[in-house]
């Protein structure tokens, strides 16, 4: 069987006219617009995939005169730039996928919680928003969107915590139910959608539901802009149809020698070679929020988890038991079993952590440490005892 | 309602309950760390999490609401197997030299270790140096960050509680911890000493400063005459933490207990309650004249209270413009330290710098104030030693004495006799009721308009509460009063104190006189109180409380023979040069952090 050709997409970046699907907006009932997304298949492409129309139609279905849109630009995910490139190059298409959302759930007002590392970016940004303030206006459209700043701290890309930091609180994950459809920003209906998301809602508006969904597989429906690094000679950011295999994916990407690919960043899985064949990169598989770092036979995995663990380390925001002290000690655990103090056995009993971590701790960080842990352990156990 | 089932047992329960409580109702305890009925839901240390069937994760029982439908397991392996993990690792990260601690016993990690019979440290200590993370540097409170679980319950009782915000969260990930404003020394910092949070910390990693050992050793040198007052709201809480139930009085068996450890004096704070009812009533009065009738602009009014410790901190560091309307009475133990080195040396005849002055204080603050540089008019130290509840808890049960059998015994004399009035000053109003028989008196000859003297719109857990009194066939000397509505407001817990203080300031109160009380309830909710507490058990200490002073032949502080006693022969009239020499004081601006 000949090997298919991975298929490269053009819609993020293409030259899609947000005036014109703005007035489409316009023209269309809320509900229609809700729909279309619905019909599109469209799932979050921060990582964690749930669909957005039925964000959207949640969020609808609230009463209440106050909601709002945020927009999740605090991209920390280690391994994945593409929303920074997004904001870059597209600036108008995320503005305007903000609007859209608010026509679709009666939201006025939209926030941009910009990562803190990209405040290098503010000033173009802000002057491309004034310009797109002045076209709703000609247009009757009532949307206004400001920008919230963020410091630093990868736990602010979690919805609830984001909040909680533009409200001016430490950014800490809050207690779900309520989720932000009901209870989000300043207590208001709220969606949270990544950047990518919201410029494809502009692109599913503009193409149509049908041709996006008819890309990707049935889980994984239409396109996704991917950051890949690592081990790579074409390192950069691809639009890419989703539903390949990590085979295909290193076939196109890698260097010749890839034994692994972190798929999904820090919080993702590790891919050995052994299972490149049978891994769908995608929510049937493994599902990543854009980061693909390749790894070649010259890195030691070791090292790899040690950078990861020690990130999450930091990067817990300490609140819940489970991530602060289990991220302590699958850290300090992978230490003592290298350098002998412990038995090699004991990393099993951190496989057992990693599985209490994943079900126990408050938000999707401590609930993913466990993810690169486990297949790193699993499949590079030599590397870590020896 | 919402129809569920725990452990295969179905249930109906409102909407808005939680897993936790509906799990209650069935019988089923699910252990809790983060969580205090006092205190806003956490859901951090997650303890508690359960299975909910269909549900990816686990969830935190105390922190989801029910709904209909739900199929919930709390001891399913992956729960057992989840919370001891958990248990674990709070132990990896806690210095658990149990033996050691304060708090072996009365510590709700190590019973939850206890329970889920952890032994075997699976994980490694990640405590390297528990010496270093231990800040004495206060007079009330001691916290160790090596026995801190980051359960939260003292920044929220700092925070929601009383509004101080002493206790804050710092850093994140592995350096995340309970610090102070840029993590100076508890000493140089806004706390009040109020002890809330050491009522609330599962561990120990804040507890009391002790005196124990202080005490015991005064006790047992012959030389010293050891003279112990107790606060009002100590006789209706010891006996929590020797074996009652919430809301049993035990006054004779406390009187007893301190003779048998050694006590020489066993006294009373209330008598000095009611000398503050006198000292206040009479400032209060006097302030109202010289606003009223001398047209004195140098004079404040609303007058506030200046009973409680924690309160005074709090307005020296975050309302210093108002010092001037707080009373100048010192607190009825300072009132007694002054006396006992004085007064009562000369009745009893003993050499001042012989007498050691012990109290026993719901109260982590009185340890601060009593260490205060103005605190030594006798010309010693008028309190040497400040013991919490708990500290004597543990000195009757260090004497081995069977608590719960002791014979009733009466206070000594001097400075042992009350009235009903000085013992409600433990609960929140009690104050502002007992200056108000002693005040309406003394200006109409008459008794408080209310039945049995009981003053009821200043009784109660409502956070502010405002009341007012007409006055109204004044005697002569006090006309200037006839027709003038006396409005006063009472409010416990430092976060209303806030409130109140908000409306003096912004001018539109119109209040006269002002009660107010650092912790949730009043002294009987104070800081240095048996553990654990929680509205049901303050409200059991407040019933003890008022049912006490109905039982007291003499209801009305200026009627107490002691009292009018102390005045013929020491102190000659309410404010008079010697009055204010022992018993006022004055106060000082404080940092704002």
């Amino acid at each position: 069987m000949k090997a298919q050709k991975i298929k490269r997409v053009d819609l993020i970046f293409d030259s899609t006219s947000t005036k014109e699907v703005l007035v489409k907006a316009i023209k269309m009932k809320p509900e229609e617009i809700i729909q279309e997304v619905l019909d599109s298949g469209l799932r979050g492409r921060g990582g964690a995939g749930f669909p957005t129309g039925l964000k959207w139609k949640y969020a609808a279905s609230e009463k209440g005169a106050v909601k709002y849109i945020v927009c999740n630009a605090d991209e920390g995910e280690p391994g994945t730039f593409k929303d920074r490139q997004i904001l870059e190059d597209a600036p108008r298409k995320v503005y305007a996928g903000m609007a859209i959302a608010g026509r679709a759930i009666g939201a006025k007002q939209g926030y941009i919680y910009l990562r803190g590392e990209y405040r290098y970016l503010l000033f173009k940004l802000m002057e491309e928003l004034v310009f797109f303030h002045s076209r709703l206006k000609e247009l009757g459209y009532d949307f206004n969107i400001q920008f919230r700043m963020g410091s630093g701290a990868y736990i602010c890309g979690e919805e609830s915590a984001l909040f909680e930091s533009i409200e001016g609180r430490r950014g800490e994950p809050r207690n779900k139910p309520p989720f932000p459809t009901v209870s989000g920003l300043f207590g208001k209906p709220t969606v949270i959608n990544n950047v990518e998301t919201l410029v494809y809602t502009v692109e599913i508006l503009d193409h149509g539901a049908k041709h996006f969904k008819e890309m990707g597989t049935s889980d994984s429906r239409g396109s996704k802009v991917f950051s890949i690094s690592g081990d790579t000679p074409k390192p950069g950011i691809y639009e890419l149809e989703l539903g390949m295999t990590v085979e295909r994916f290193v076939e196109e990407f890698g260097d010749g020698d890839t034994k692994a690919v972190q798929v999904g960043g820090a919080s993702g899985f590790c891919v050995p070679r052994k299972k490149f064949r049978e891994t769908i990169i995608g929510f049937e598989g493994v599902p990543t929020g854009g980061s693909m770092i390749l790894f070649n036979s010259s890195r030691s995995m070791y090292n790899l988890l040690h950078n990861y663990l020690d990130f999450f380390d930091e990067e817990s925001c300490g609140q819940c038991a489970p991530c602060r002290v289990g991220c302590q000690q699958l850290l300090q655990g992978v230490v003592s079993v290298k350098a002998g103090e412990k038995d090699s056995r004991y990393l099993d009993e951190l496989v057992k952590l990693a599985k209490t971590m994943k079900i126990a701790s408050k938000c999707g960080l401590g609930q993913s440490v466990g993810n690169a842990f486990r297949t790193i352990v699993e499949h590079f156990r030599e590397e870590i005892i020896y | 309602m919402i129809n569920l089932t725990i452990n295969g047992l179905e249930l109906e329960v409102d909407k808005g309950t939680t897993i936790l409580e509906a799990a209650k109702k069935l019988n089923f305890r699910i252990p809790t760390l983060c969580h205090h009925q006092d205190l806003c839901v956490a859901g951090n240390c997650r303890v508690c999490v359960v299975e909910q069937v269909g549900n990816r994760t686990l969830v935190a029982a105390c922190a989801t609401p029910v709904t209909e439908g739900m199929e919930i397991n709390t001891n399913s392996l992956s729960v057992r197997t989840s919370r001891k993990h958990i248990i674990e690792l709070l132990l990896s990260e806690h210095n658990a030299d149990c033996t050691k601690c304060y708090k072996n016993g009365e510590c709700e990690l190590q019973s939850l270790a206890n329970e889920y019979s952890v032994g075997d440290h699976i994980f490694l200590d990640l405590i390297v140096d528990h010496k270093s993370m231990i800040d004495m540097s206060s007079a009330s409170i001691i916290k160790d960050d090596s026995k801190c679980i980051r359960c939260l319950r003292c920044v929220r009782t700092c925070e929601e509680l009383q509004g101080v915000h002493a206790l804050a969260v710092a850093n994140k990930g592995s350096e995340q911890k309970i610090s102070s404003f840029f993590d100076k020394p508890w000493r140089e910092v806004i706390c009040t000493n109020c002890g809330q949070c050491i009522n609330r910390c599962p561990t120990g990693a804040l507890v009391e400063r002790n005196n124990i050992e202080d005490v015991w050793n005064a006790i047992l040198d012959p030389e010293k005459h050891v003279v112990v007052q107790t606060a009002p709201a100590v006789r209706v809480s010891l006996g929590e933490a020797l074996g009652f139930e919430a809301g049993h009085t035990v006054t004779g068996k406390m009187v007893s207990a301190l003779k048998r450890i050694g006590f020489d004096s066993v006294l009373d704070t209330d008598f000095t309650a009611d000398l503050t009812i006198i000292e206040e009533g009479t400032e209060l009065l006097t302030r109202l004249k010289d606003v009223l009738v001398n047209k004195r602009d140098d004079v404040a009014l609303p007058l506030t209270t200046s009973c409680s410790p924690g309160w005074i901190k709090f307005i020296e560091h975050i309302y210093p413009d108002f010092l001037k309307n707080v009373s100048t009475c010192k607190s009825p133990q300072q009132m007694f330290g002054a006396l006992a080195k004085t007064y009562f040396a000369q009745k009893r005849k003993i050499d001042p710098k012989n007498i050691v002055s012990v109290s026993i204080m719901p109260c982590t603050a009185k340890k601060f104030e009593a260490n205060r540089p103005e605190m030594r008019s006798s010309g010693f130290k008028d309190v040497d030693f400040v013991l919490t509840t708990r500290e004597l808890a543990r000195m009757v049960r260090q004497a081995g004495i069977d608590f719960m059998r002791l014979e009733d015994v009466n206070y000594d004399s001097i400075m042992g006799e009350s009235s009903g009035a000085s013992v409600i000053f433990g609960a929140t109003g009690g104050v502002m009721e007992a200056a108000l028989r002693t005040a309406y008196e003394i200006v109409t000859g008459r008794e408080v308009p209310f039945k049995n003297l009981n003053i009821i719109p200043v009784r109660g857990m409502k956070g502010v509460k405002e009341a007012s009194i007409k006055i109204d066939g004044c005697t002569d000397e006090w006309k200037f009063l006839e027709g003038v509505e006396l409005k006063c407001a009472v409010a416990h817990g430092l976060v209303n104190a806030r409130e109140v203080m908000e409306k003096v300031k912004k001018g539109d109160a119109g209040y006269h006189f002002i009660e107010i009380m650092a912790c949730p309830g009043g002294c009987l909710g104070g800081g240095g109180q048996p553990i654990p507490t929680n509205s049901k058990i303050r409200a059991k200490r407040a019933r003890a409380i008022y049912d006490e002073d109905m039982g007291k032949p003499i209801r009305k502080s200026h009627e107490n023979p002691e009292i009018i006693q102390v005045y013929k022969d020491f102190l000659g009239t309410p404010n008079s040069h010697k009055s204010h020499e022992l018993l006022h004081t004055h106060y000082k601006e404080r940092n704002r952090y």
